[in-house]
Formats: structure tokens, sequence, C-alpha cells
């Protein structure tokens, strides 16, 4: 017995030496630590949701027309009701995951590479280049993100590789802009001027020694734009110019639920509710982010944690 | 600073040609409009005719051509939809939208400012916990979902406030709510952040020091400084109205310039898609221009540029 709780009592304080460093600091802060959790059981299904579930997503039910959520007499699969045509909510859940998560990611992705190359490029190189770069963000700008993806969309055929490409459109101006800001910084600075007169390529000057210093606010940046692309890729399935209907998101889920309101408010309800989780923990772990990735603020985690300890 | 006005507008009118251009080609590869507009069973001559009267048989350039030289005249084109010329479509949706998002912004700047800067006095006290985890939720929520939660909680089981239209102020106010949330989530952050940071400062201590009232300390002499990133962010979200003021017209059934676009890019009425982007286009560049105005005057150092 005393074995016993001498040995639960240890291994922990074991383990938490073990635990890297970055883990720990996570912990520390207990919202975004419940945000990164939810985060990777979003990941899980997104990744496993249409190989696990995927049948069950398409098969339909009669008796479980529009069953109400909460009750397990239909089976575990109508935990959360089932829609219209007699299918699990749960089960079109989980497998949209993959869907809505994909294209935020892909989005974020090709945003985030595109901004930041012809950021650092027009940080870096500047002139008549950089001009050129400046305007075209500035039309970009200048207009509603949803306004302009909707023109677009109705252009081309709306499935998943064009919504990833006009949201990408959409958002690559805040790249661009952060970080030619950044470089424009960060280029004057001592460590790229002796870069220079060691005689080392440009390239490597923005690759190497750039590129690292503007690192840190681009991750938060892009986490947060994870969560923005996601609201805005469900409003675009709303209003019926993202992806079509086969195809499960969340967006897309709301949609078709919204005929139902008054008889089925859950076929709206749950996928509503799973966007504004996973936005709500992206945002948590952003903020952590931020805080962990700025030097001047990160004692406050860790001082945190030595005071609980 | 003229000289800085003068170099924001000539930016900001390339950027406008830029994007009319752009909508214009884009509208263009759309399709032809005649065979959504003509009978389905019309004669080949009848649609030829209407293509000719609306010039959609020139070749794109000579259409831009058209078009460009119109606008100079602030001519925008017919619609082809209602057979009325587009900017007045554009013009009489354009009331709606604007007393939409200008009462939404309104009170999402007021409420974020109060909210923010009593969670700034105490930072992490019971009040900025609260508040912050609210105003997180808040700016975390598709609108589109509050629009339909909002409609099935209040119009659907609690039958308090109609469901669509705009005849009485019941009708605006799930809309304006709607609007009002995800604004209001992001600025308490803001307005939070810079207060703390504004509150820390030398003079505040000063102030303090002299026994001056708290509610003076925070709302005078604090508040200022900590208004420029407040004036960048709410910029951003009064610009990116439009965006919501889309979903929550379609959801209500409002005819504001949200609706107006949506309908007609289905319809692809073209010289109403046009005018209706170049007038958005003409009023987010306005507002900034008022924000630049806007930080002139709570900051005395940017006037002296």
């Amino acid at each position: 017995m005393m074995a016993d709780t001498v040995l639960t009592v240890r291994s922990p304080s074991q383990e938490t030496s073990r635990v890297p460093w970055i883990l720990r600091l996570l912990w520390r802060d207990k919202f975004a630590f419940a945000g990164a959790v939810f985060l990777l059981v979003v990941l899980f299904a997104a990744i496993f949701g249409p190989a696990l579930l995927g049948k069950q997503a398409v098969t339909m039910n009669l008796l479980a027309r529009n069953a109400p959520p909460l009750s397990l007499d239909k089976g575990w699969l109508f935990v959360l009701g089932g829609d219209p045509l007699g299918r699990s909510l749960l089960a079109r859940l989980v497998v949209g995951t993959q869907n809505t998560m994909a294209i935020a990611a892909l989005t974020v992705t090709m945003a985030l590479t595109v901004g930041c190359l012809f950021g650092l490029l027009a940080g870096y190189v500047g002139g008549i280049f950089s001009a050129i770069i400046m305007r075209i963000s500035d039309i970009l700008m200048s207009f509603p993100s949803l306004l302009l993806a909707l023109i677009v969309l109705y252009v081309l055929q709306p499935h998943l590789a064009t919504v990833v490409f006009v949201l990408a459109i959409t958002r690559v101006p805040l790249y661009l802009r952060t970080i030619r800001a950044e470089v424009l910084e960060v280029r004057e600075r001592v460590f790229v001027t002796a870069a220079r007169v060691l005689g080392t390529s440009p390239l490597r000057i923005v690759f190497r020694h750039i590129l690292p210093v503007v690192a840190p606010t681009l991750i938060t940046i892009a986490t947060l734009d994870v969560a923005f692309v996601m609201l805005s890729e469900s409003g675009l399935s709303f209003l019926g110019l993202g992806m079509q209907a086969p195809d499960i998101t969340w967006g897309l889920m709301i949609a078709s639920g919204q005929n139902y309101l008054k008889t089925a408010w859950w076929l709206s309800f749950w996928p509503g509710l799973a966007i504004t989780l996973t936005t709500m923990s992206l945002n948590l772990v952003a903020n952590w982010l931020r805080i962990v990735a700025d030097p001047a603020q990160r004692w406050r985690l860790e001082t945190k944690g030595m005071a609980n300890d | 600073m003229l000289r800085y006005v003068g170099l924001r507008a000539l930016n900001g009118l390339i950027s406008i040609i830029g994007l009319v251009i752009l909508v214009f080609f884009l509208a263009r590869l759309t399709g032809d409009p005649t065979d959504l507009y003509m009978p389905i069973d019309a004669p080949i001559e009848a649609k030829q005719e209407f293509a000719a009267n609306h010039g959609f048989n020139d070749p794109a350039l000579v259409q831009f051509g058209r078009f460009a030289t119109g606008l100079l005249h602030f001519d925008f084109g017919e619609s082809l939809r209602q057979s009325r010329p587009a900017l007045d479509l554009v013009l009489e949706a354009y009331p709606t939208t604007l007393i939409l998002s200008a009462i939404s912004m309104t009170l999402a700047i007021v409420v974020s400012i109060v909210v923010g800067a009593l969670a700034a006095w105490r930072p992490n006290g019971v009040f900025d916990r609260v508040s912050s985890f609210i105003s997180l939720a808040g700016a975390s929520i598709p609108n589109f979902w509050v629009a339909i939660v909002g409609v099935l909680v209040f119009s659907v089981w609690l039958r308090w406030l109609p469901t669509s239209g705009t005849g009485t102020v019941w009708h605006w106010i799930i809309p304006i709510t709607v609007l009002f949330i995800r604004p209001c989530g992001l600025i308490v952050q803001v307005v939070r952040g810079s207060m703390i940071s504004a509150l820390s400062a030398a003079y505040v201590k000063t102030a303090f020091a002299k026994g001056v009232k708290d509610r003076s300390i925070i709302f005078v002499h604090a508040i200022r400084n900590a208004m420029l990133p407040v004036i960048t962010v709410a910029g951003d979200q009064a610009a990116g109205m439009i965006n919501g003021a889309v979903i929550v017209e379609v959801v209500f059934g409002f005819p504001g310039i949200g609706k107006l676009m949506i309908d007609s890019i289905s319809f692809r009425d073209f010289a109403v898609i046009q005018a209706g982007v170049l007038v958005t286009a003409i009023a987010i560049f306005a507002l900034n221009i008022l924000i630049d105005i806007a930080y002139a005057m709570l900051d005395p150092r940017i006037r002296r540029v």
C-alpha cells in the first residue's frame, strides 16, 4: 500500500522532468491545453473519420428520420439524432471533419507559402517589384473577401480545389503584408548586415537568417487564420457556393438543416457547435502560442508553473 | 500630411480600377446571360437579337471599352433583371446595409470599450476571465449559425420576434445582434490588451497618486492612449461588415447590398454586380480615409507627419 502511493506520487514527477518543455508550458495554460486536446480529437476524426464511419454516414435508417438527439433508442450512432433521410448525424459530423479541416489547412498552407514567398521578396528586394506586388495585394484587400469569393466561385465549379484556391487568394495579402513589414525591419538589423558583409548570398540571407526571425509571428497568424478560414468556408457552403451535396462539410450540414429548423433543430445545431468549438480551440492555442513565442511574455507561463509546483 | 493623403488617394484609385477590371472580366466568364433571360424555346433569332441589343456578341474588350466610357459619365449600365439603371438599384439597397452595419458596429465598439476597459482594470480577475471567455466564444461563432439559432429560440420557440423582413423595429433585433457579436468579441480582446499596457504607464500612476477617481483614470486618461490599435481593428471589422451583411441579409430577407449582390451574381446581372463592387470599394476606401483622420485626431504626433 505504502509502496503503491510512493510509486504513484513519484512517477508523474519523474514524467514531468522528461516531458518536453513546450508541453509543460501548454499544461500551465489550462484553457489552451483543453483547446489542444480538442484539436487532437478533431484531427483524429479528420484523418480516420471517413475510414471508420464513412459507410454509416450514408446508410439510411428510415425509422431514424429526424430522430431526436440524446437518446439511445436507435443505437449509439443516433445519439446526436438523425437527418431527414435517416442518416446518423454523429457519423456525418465525424466524416465531415475531413473536408472541413482539409479545406482550412490547405487554404492556410497555400496562402502562407505564396504570401511568404512574395512577402520575403517584396521586403528584401524592394523597388518596382515590391510596388507591383503591394498594389495587387491592395486590390485584393480593398474588397470584402466573401463577396470576392462568391463572384469567383460562381465562375469556377465549386469543389474542394476551387474553394481552397479562392479562399487562399483572399488570404494571401494578410501574410504578404505582415512578412514584408517584418522583413523591412529585420533586414536593417546588425546580424543581417554582418551576413551580407561576409558575402552570404541574398537567398541564404532571406531563408536562413530572416525567415527564422519572422517564423513565430507567422505561425501564430496562421493558427488564427485556420479559424477564420473555417468560418469563411462554412459561410460559403451555407450560401451554396462551397462544397456541394454528396460531399459532407459542417457548413453544408448547417445549411441543409436550416429548412427543418422548426421540427428538427439538432440538424443545424451540432455542426454549428463543432465549428464554434474548433474555432475557439484554435483561438486559445494561438493566444498561447503568441505568449510562448514572445520571450518578453513567456515568463508569465514559466513562473506561473513554478508557483503551482 | 497633404502629400500623404494624395499618395493614399492615388493608391486607392489604382486599387479600385484594378478591382473593376478584375470583376468585369470575371463576371463575363460566368457565361452568356441570354439563355437565362430568354424563354427556353425562344427562336434563335430572338436570342441573337437580345444578345445584340445588350452587346453580348461583341468581343470582351469592346464591351469593356463601352463600360469604361459609361463609367466616366457615371453610367453603370442597366440591370438586365429589372430593366432599371444599375446604380439606382445599388443606391437603393445601400441604406439598409449601412443602417444595419452602422448600428451593429457602434454597439460593438461601445460595448467592447467598456467591457475591455473594465477587464483590464483587474487582469486575471473574475470579470476579466468571464469576459475573456465570452469574447473569445463570440469571435469564434459562425454568424449564420447565430442567425439560425437566434431565429429558433426567439422566433420559433419564444415567439417574441419575427423571423424575417424589415417591417418594424423588432425585425432588426436579431440581425443586428448577429452582426454585432463577432466584431465585439474581437475588439474586446484588443481593448483589453492595449488598456493593460496603458494602465501600467507612468502617467496613470501619477494620476493615481494625485487621487484622481478610478473611473476617470480609466475612461479619460488611459483610454485615449489605448485607442489606436482599437481603431485599426475596428476599421478592419467595419470594412468586413459587408461579409457578415451578405449572410444576414440572405437569412433574414433584408433588401440590402449583400442580398442584391448574391441575386445579381446568380442571375448574371453584370451591370449590377459591377456597380455594387465599385460602390462598395469606394465606400471602403472612404472608410479607410476616415480611419486615418481619426488616427490624426487621437494622436497629435501623426498630425505633424
